[in-house]
């Protein structure tokens, strides 16, 4: 085996080495702990957690683009807010009333195309101004929850069309509706990154800025490019998510943008820029997912889980550090 | 006879699949300068690294007068006498002189405040031994690279230094900043001080050392006295072959003009550059660092705006606005600083290869990765580039043939004009010599080549003709009958031929 390769292994597979650690730990614990006779393997159980990941999950793709290209969007949370109103309430706008069910895509549509804009203005500012990414989505993150909450003041917005809570509800192959979009979007934007020109082009500006501008590369489509596909999924999300629920609250998706970052520093991606993919954001979504039902299966506190995925995290941080740190250490001879 | 300050005996450091050092022995004497001299990768920077103590030797020891040593790390190192002069300056820009030379030993009064007046006045005493025109109070930010080496001289002039290790420290000097390093050097031999000196210009090491020691593939080759040695017999010892630098006649017929550059300014960077590229021909710009040569070469390729002039390709006028437009246009570079500018480090071979035209590789949406791979596996065949597969990283490939990639990524593109910043900077000695060849064959199949260097036997060795550039203006164009290393050297000093007559 030559040099580096152990520890390249042990990198791209840790994900899931991980996840087979969770589900283990988990059923042996559930035997002692759990308060139910369920096994935690159960697999009516697998396939809920499946459909739990996807609100985090789909957002999660996107972010492993643009946290690959060398930024960050903290605004998804916000921005999957303000799709979940407007998909809502859109479907009760007087104009549309006489569309019928036809209502249902037109408000989907509607939804995916403020997702796309919000984004899109995003990645705008950061192509246009050279603002760091950080500082201008932390102002929209602030700014579109404003937004969330001068169309919604402080009440929920509802509306239940139950010709939408039943496809959202429908399962096809065993799979509810929520999980399919979720393994579409990580197969589409696995496709993106690794296939076609646009994701070449997003690893090489995110690995090297510089040499990718000499390189002939117009680096502000490809930014802005990014932002408008994960206000897209933002939006996905929300539409996947509250066509079943059918109310949300102006606090919906807080915290959203950072379970997401962690799923997808988790699943491998570098904070840096350069490296990351779509299947190992997927294996990080995954563990945290379990890590949350786990937790609640052998009977721990909600507000534990919290605590033992911070910790998990600046773990497996460190863990990377060390991994890469040997790694250089070898290549300097 | 005084014993050596440091002796090596058989240092022996391996790293899994790498003998990085195997046998390493010399001494460096009291008020010696010793250099140490050997291609990229021969062992040197694992050599330094085992004497600060950053790394342990497998076998071997060090000592220092008559006794074994071991440095268990850089602190203990230091603590010892031993001090390093790093290539690449570590210095905290925002603070001032004084508190990046005591950075971590600043003197301090009651309740841990920072004695400002000692701090200065042991500055001062430093700075003034080295006979610097900037004081404890200046911001380090505001120096220029020579006096933040300065700096890092003066931090390590605090201890009680018997060694001083200088790892290749001119990289970044002019002349005459050389030569006050160079003075430095003299004052710390006079003291006793051991010095360690590391390069690649042997035109330095035949000038300031006493002895030089080769290292080659971690193998000690032996130690000469420089006055008794000459570069060829080293260069023999570094690369274990001969490096050929003679001068170049092109036999070939030049074509039509490619490039032309007509009354050229960008602000104060460079002014009324004018000149031409013929296809089949090799320019060579030379001229000593901040000369303006980078900066025209940027403007070129659509990274500076020029501020007055013309530029012709094909004697059509064209304004370049960005490296995309220059690329489109058919005018490359390979720039100055390979990793931070050429590469995406992270990324296999061929993907670097092809970067700037996968734009024109699709099949479908999707990237053709197959042609990408045939126009890998040519240009790997036809530059000679040695690496197991395209899917290595390029980082982890050594410098000659990551400046190859970068040359094959253009060269794959079939360019007007190769533009070639600085083409061996950071290459072992056999490399540099296929990338002269390369660089002449390309201009015999009808290329129309641009070459900046700082290297004047480089330039010697490849240019058809020579463009000499002294503080943004070009002084004067020789052919390569006309010059030699005497009349260039007066053009890049600002001496014009009637006043040097």
């Amino acid at each position: 085996m030559k040099p580096g390769k152990m520890s390249k292994m042990l990198k791209s597979g840790a994900i899931w080495g991980f996840i087979v650690l969770e589900l283990v730990f988990f059923s042996v614990a559930g035997e002692f702990l759990s308060l139910s006779d369920k096994a935690f393997m159960d697999w009516e159980n697998m396939l809920l957690l499946l459909k739990q990941s996807a609100p985090i999950g789909i957002i999660a793709m996107g972010m492993t683009i643009v946290m690959v290209n060398g930024n960050i969007d903290l605004s998804v949370g916000a921005t999957f807010a303000i799709a979940a109103i407007v998909l809502l309430d859109s479907m009760t706008w007087p104009i549309f009333a006489g569309l019928g069910d036809w209502v249902i895509p037109v408000a989907w549509l509607l939804a995916l195309t403020v997702g796309t804009v919000l984004g899109a203005i995003n990645g705008f500012i950061v192509w246009k101004t050279g603002v760091d990414a950080f500082i201008v989505t932390l102002g929209s993150m602030l700014g579109y929850r404003g937004i969330v909450f001068m169309l919604n003041g402080e009440q929920p917005t509802s509306h239940l069309n139950w010709t939408l809570v039943d496809f959202a509800e429908a399962e096809f192959l065993g799979l509810a509706t929520a999980s399919w979009f979720l393994l579409a979007v990580t197969i589409v934007i696995w496709f993106l990154m690794a296939k076609t020109v646009h994701g070449r082009n997003v690893y090489a500006i995110g690995d090297n800025r510089e040499a990718a501008v000499n390189a002939g590369i117009r680096v502000g489509p490809h930014i802005m490019i990014n932002f408008a596909i994960i206000g897209f999924l933002a939006a996905l999300s929300a539409v996947v998510f509250y066509s079943e629920s059918g109310s949300v609250n102006p606090n919906d998706g807080q915290l959203y943008e950072l379970w997401v970052i962690t799923a997808v520093v988790l699943g491998g991606t570098k904070i840096t820029g350069g490296a990351g993919n779509a299947i190992g954001t997927f294996g990080g979504v995954l563990a945290i997912q379990l890590l949350r039902k786990g937790l609640g299966h052998i009977g721990a506190d909600t507000s534990t889980v919290n605590l033992v995925i911070g910790l998990i995290l600046i773990a497996v941080l460190i863990l990377d550090r060390q991994l890469n740190v040997k790694g250089k250490e070898e290549l300097k001879v | 006879m005084t014993d050596p300050v440091l002796r090596l005996e058989g240092i022996v450091k391996t790293f899994p699949g790498v003998r990085a050092l195997d046998g390493v022995s010399f001494s460096v004497m009291p008020g010696e300068v010793h250099a140490l001299m050997g291609e990229n990768g021969a062992g040197k920077s694992t050599l330094m690294k085992v004497l600060g103590g950053i790394h342990q030797p497998d076998g071997g020891a060090i000592y220092m007068g008559n006794d074994v040593v071991v440095m268990a790390g850089p602190l203990e190192a230091k603590a010892k006498g031993i001090v390093f002069i790093h290539q690449e300056l570590s210095l905290a820009e925002e603070l001032s002189v004084a508190e990046n030379i005591y950075l971590g030993e600043l003197p301090r009064k009651s309740f841990g405040r920072v004695d400002w007046s000692t701090l200065a006045e042991k500055t001062n005493t430093i700075l003034k031994k080295l006979n610097v025109g900037f004081d404890a109070t200046t911001l380090v930010g505001d120096l220029s690279i020579a006096n933040q080496q300065m700096v890092e001289i003066a931090r390590a002039l605090t201890v009680d230094a018997r060694a001083v290790i200088f790892d290749e420290p001119t990289a970044s000097l002019t002349d005459a900043e050389k030569s006050v390093l160079f003075d430095v050097i003299a004052d710390l031999k006079a003291d006793g001080v051991g010095i360690i000196y590391i390069s690649h210009r042997m035109e330095e090491i035949f000038k300031i050392t006493d002895r030089i020691s080769v290292l080659r593939d971690g193998q000690y080759q032996g130690t000469v006295d420089t006055a008794a040695s000459n570069e060829e017999s080293v260069t023999q010892m570094m690369i274990g072959r001969k490096l050929d630098l003679s001068r170049t006649v092109s036999d070939h017929e030049l074509g039509e003009v490619a490039l032309e550059v007509r009354g050229l300014s960008c602000g104060d960077l460079y002014t009324d550059i004018s000149f031409e590229v013929r296809r089949g021909e090799v320019v060579g710009f030379y001229g000593l660092v901040g000369a303006g040569r980078t900066e025209i070469a940027e403007t070129l390729f659509g990274l500076r705006d020029p501020s007055a002039g013309k530029i012709l390709l094909n004697g059509e006028e064209v304004r370049i606005s960005s490296p995309a437009d220059a690329i489109a246009r058919g005018i490359s570079l390979v720039p100055e600083d390979r990793k931070g500018q050429g590469l995406v480090l992270g990324m296999n071979c061929r993907d670097n290869m092809t970067l700037p035209q996968i734009d024109d590789l699709k099949a479908g949406p999707f990237v053709a990765e197959g042609a990408e791979i045939a126009i890998f596996d040519q240009y790997r065949d036809r530059l000679d580039i040695r690496t197991p597969s395209w899917k290595q990283q390029v980082g982890n490939l050594s410098g000659g043939n990551q400046q190859k990639i970068v040359i094959g990524k253009w060269l794959s593109m079939h360019p007007n004009v190769l533009i070639v910043d600085e083409p061996t900077r950071g290459i072992d000695v056999g490399s540099k010599s296929e990338i002269h060849k390369l660089l002449r064959e390309l201009a015999a199949q009808g290329y129309a080549v641009m070459v900046i260097s700082s290297e004047m036997p480089e330039v010697l060795h490849v240019s058809d003709r020579i463009v000499a550039m002294y503080s943004g203006q070009i002084m004067r164009t020789f052919t390569s009958d006309e010059v030699t290393e005497e009349n260039l050297i007066q053009a890049i000093s600002g001496i014009t031929p009637g006043q040097a007559a």
